[in-house]
C-alpha cells in the first residue's frame, strides 16, 4: 500500500472516530452531565422516589421475563429453522424477523386491539377480572413481541454453519433430544447464545414504543424506566429524568460492552 | 453382527426421485464390506439408513435378524464415523470419546474410574495416548479421524459404519489409517461397512465390494470376481481404466469393427457386442494390421505406456518394458482376446475369461 492511501486511511479512521464520538458518546456524556447538575446527592435522592423505584422494579421484572421466555423461544425457533427443511420454513424465518421491521407502536396497538377493554377479548377478560392492557401482563407481552428476534437471529447463522452432523453423532451415541441440545448444540453455540441474550436484555430494558401504548402511563404502577423518564421530563423534573436516563444508559452500555467483549473472545477462540 | 436389507427404497424429500431403488444386501457377521460408486449413487444414504438416520423408507433393514427402528440407540450397538468426523468442538478428546458412555442412563453407566480407564485404553488403541486433554481444533486430520473412530468404538459396537472416512486425508496418512483400520476390524471382530468413492481404497481394505449406481446395487462380489467378470460396462470402467471395442459376434467369433483389432473365438450367439479390457491386457501382434505404436512418457506399476494409432482412433495401452518394441512399431494388430464381452449392458455368456495363471500384475486406478 502506498503513502497516499495510508494517509487516506488515517483520515477515514479519524472521521469515523469523530462521528462515533459526536453521535454515540456525546449524548451519553451530556445525559450524565445533566443528571449531576444538582450534585450527586440530588441525583441519588431522585432515584429513591417511590415511583422511580417502582419503574426500576417493573423494568427489571419485565426484562427478566422477556429474556427468559425469548431465550427459550429463540433457541427453539433457530434450531427448527436451521436444522430442518419443512414446508413454510421461509415464512417462519420472515415471521421471526417481523418484530424488527414493524414499528413497536404497532406492536403495542395490536395487543390493545386484542386485550383492551374495547378489544376482541376485552369483554371476556373483563368478566373474568383479568387485566392485561394497562397492566404488567400487557407490558410483558409487548416487550416479548419486540425482543423476540434477537436470540433467534444471533443463533441462526451459527446453527446453520454448525450443521446436523454433531447432533446426529450424539444421537447415534445414544443421547436423546434434550441431552443433545443441552450437551452438544448449545455448549457449542454458547457465545452466539450469550450475545443474543444480552442483546435481548438491552432491548427489553430500553423498549419504549410498544410499552408506551399498552401501559397507560400510570406512575408507580405501569411505568417502566423509559416511560418514567418521559413523565419526569414532561413534568420539568430535569435532574430526576436525566438521572434515570443515565442509569438506563449505563446498563445498556454495560450490556453492549459485555457483548462485544464476548464476541471478541469468541472470535479468538474459534480461530 | 449381520445386516439383511430387503427391497429397500427411499425417495428424495419432496421429489419422486429414488435415492435408493429396491436395494437388497446381506452382510455376514465379521465381514468387511465396501460400498463403492460415483457420488450420488446412494452409498451414504444406504449407510445412514442402516444406522437409523433420516426418515421413513420402504422395505426392511434387519440387524442380527431384528428391526432396529424404535429401539434405543444404546441397544443397537452401532458405531458410526462421519465424513467430516463430527467431533464435538467444545469438548476435549477424552470427553468426545467418553460421550457415548456419559449419556448412558444412570443404572447402565459405568462409574467414573471405569470410563476413564476405557478412554485411556481407546487413546492407546488409536495411538494418541497423550492427547486426551486436547481439543479437536488442535489435532491434525488424521488424528481427528482416529478420535472419531475411538468415540464410535467406546460403547463396544458390533457394527461399524464408516462414511468416506479417509476422504480428507493426504495419501500417506490415508494408506496408514486404512491398514490400521483393517487390523482393528480383525482384532475386535467387528462387522464393518465402509463407504468410499475410491475403488482402490475399497480393493485394499475390504473383503467384498458392493458397487452402486443410481440408487441400485450393480454388483456385489469379491474384488477378483469384479475384475474378472464385471456385471456391467459401468463396473468395469469404475474399477479402472478400460478400453472399449465395438463389433459383432458371428459364428462363434467376435469380429471387431476396427480392422486392426484381431477377432477371437467366443461361445456366444450372433449379434452386436462390445469388448472391454484393461490397457495392460492388450497384446500387440506383429504384421497383424496397419496400426503403429509410439512410446509415451510415464507408466504405471512397472508397465510402459504406448499410444497405438488405429487409423480411426488412438488408444493407450500398457506393456511390460521388455516387450516394448518386441512386435515392432509398424504394421501392428491388437489382440484383445482377454476382453469381457457385453451386449446391451449385460455380460455375454461364454465370453472368454483369462485363465488365472496368466494374469499380469493387476493395475487399477487411473485418475
Amino acid at each position: 500500500m502506498g503513502e497516499p492511501s495510508r494517509r487516506g486511511n488515517a483520515v477515514l479512521v479519524a472521521a469515523t472516530y469523530l462521528t462515533v464520538l459526536a453521535v454515540l458518546v456525546l449524548p451519553v456524556v451530556l445525559v450524565m452531565v445533566e443528571a449531576l447538575r444538582a450534585g450527586l446527592g440530588a441525583a441519588w435522592r431522585s432515584l429513591l422516589d417511590p415511583d422511580a423505584l417502582s419503574a426500576i422494579r417493573l423494568t427489571l421484572l419485565v426484562t427478566l421475563v422477556a429474556t427468559i421466555v425469548n431465550t427459550a423461544g429463540g433457541i427453539m425457533a433457530a434450531w427448527l429453522v436451521t436444522k430442518y427443511r419443512f414446508r413454510g420454513r421461509g415464512v417462519l424465518v420472515a415471521l421471526i424477523e417481523l418484530p424488527i421491521s414493524v414499528s413497536p407502536v404497532i406492536a403495542g396497538l395490536v395487543w390493545l386491539l386484542l386485550f383492551g377493554r374495547q378489544g376482541w377479548w376485552g369483554d371476556w377478560l373483563d368478566r373474568h377480572h383479568i387485566q392485561i392492557a394497562f397492566a404488567t401482563p400487557g407490558i410483558v407481552l409487548a416487550t416479548l413481541f419486540v425482543t423476540f428476534p434477537y436470540v433467534a437471529r444471533t443463533l441462526m447463522p451459527f446453527m446453520e454453519q454448525q450443521g446436523r452432523e454433531a447432533e446426529e453423532a450424539a444421537f447415534l451415541l445414544g443421547a436423546g433430544f434434550w441431552r443433545t441440545l443441552w450437551r452438544v448444540t448449545l455448549p457449542d453455540a454458547r457465545w452466539a447464545l450469550l450475545s443474543g441474550i444480552l442483546l435481548t436484555t438491552a432491548r427489553a430494558i430500553g423498549e419504549f414504543g410498544a410499552v408506551s401504548v399498552v401501559s397507560g402511563h400510570i406512575p408507580g404502577l405501569t411505568e417502566t424506566m423509559p416511560l418514567h423518564i418521559e413523565t419526569l421530563y414532561n413534568g420539568y423534573q430535569t435532574v430526576a429524568a436525566f438521572t434515570m436516563a443515565a442509569l438506563l444508559a449505563l446498563i445498556a452500555m454495560a450490556t453492549v460492552l459485555l457483548r462485544s467483549f464476548l464476541e471478541h473472545d469468541f472470535r479468538k477462540g474459534s480461530s | 453382527m449381520s445386516v439383511q436389507i430387503r427391497s429397500l427404497t427411499r425417495h428424495a424429500p419432496k421429489a419422486s426421485r429414488k435415492l435408493l431403488n429396491d436395494v437388497s444386501l446381506t452382510i455376514e457377521d465379521g465381514a468387511f464390506v465396501a460400498l463403492v460408486g460415483p457420488s450420488g449413487a446412494g452409498k451414504t444414504t444406504l449407510l445412514r439408513t442402516i444406522a437409523g438416520l433420516d426418515g421413513p423408507y420402504e422395505g426392511s433393514v434387519l440387524v442380527d435378524g431384528q428391526v432396529l427402528a424404535g429401539r434405543p440407540m444404546r441397544e443397537r450397538r452401532i458405531g458410526f464415523v462421519f465424513q467430516n468426523y463430527a467431533l464435538f468442538r467444545h469438548m476435549t478428546v477424552a470427553r468426545n470419546i467418553s460421550f457415548g458412555l456419559d449419556v448412558l442412563p444412570r443404572g447402565a453407566r459405568p462409574d467414573r474410574g471405569t470410563i476413564a480407564a476405557r478412554v485411556a485404553e481407546l487413546l492407546e488403541l488409536i495411538q494418541l495416548p497423550t492427547l486426551g486433554g486436547a481439543y479437536p481444533d488442535q489435532l491434525s486430520g488424521g488424528q481427528r479421524q482416529r478420535v472419531a473412530l475411538a468415540r464410535a468404538l467406546a460403547t463396544k459396537p458390533g457394527l461399524l459404519l464408516l462414511d468416506e472416512p479417509f476422504g480428507a486425508l493426504d495419501p500417506i496418512v490415508r494408506r496408514q489409517i486404512r491398514r490400521w483400520l483393517r487390523g482393528l476390524h480383525d482384532q475386535l471382530g467387528l462387522t464393518t461397512v465402509l463407504v468410499t468413492h475410491d475403488h482402490e481404497e475399497a480393493l485394499e481394505v475390504a473383503d467384498r465390494l458392493v458397487v452402486m449406481q443410481d440408487g441400485r446395487i450393480v454388483q456385489d462380489a469379491a474384488a477378483e470376481t469384479l475384475d474378472a467378470a464385471p456385471a456391467t460396462p459401468f463396473v468395469m470402467e469404475f474399477l479402472g481404466e478400460a478400453l472399449a471395442f465395438a463389433g459383432r459376434v458371428t459364428h462363434g467369433r467376435f469380429l471387431p469393427d476396427d480392422p486392426n483389432v484381431l477377432s477371437f473365438p467366443v461361445g456366444a450367439g450372433d449379434g452386436p457386442a462390445t469388448a472391454l479390457l484393461r490397457p495392460h491386457e492388450v497384446r500387440l501382434v506383429a504384421a497383424g494390421g496397419t496400426a503403429h505404436a509410439t512410446p509415451l512418457a510415464g507408466g504405471q506399476g512397472g508397465l510402459r505406456r504406448l499410444a497405438v494409432a488405429l487409423g480411426a482412433r488412438e488408444v493407450e495401452i500398457l506393456v511390460l518394458p521388455e516387450r516394448l518394441g518386441a512386435a515392432g512399431t509398424e504394421g501392428l494388430g491388437l489382440d484383445i482376446g482377454r476382453a469381457r464381452l457385453f451386449r446391451d449392458g449385460v455380460p455375454l455368456a461364454g465370453a472368454l475369461v483369462a485363465p488365472a495363471g496368466h494374469a499380469l500384475p493387476r493395475v487399477t486406478g487411473v485418475g
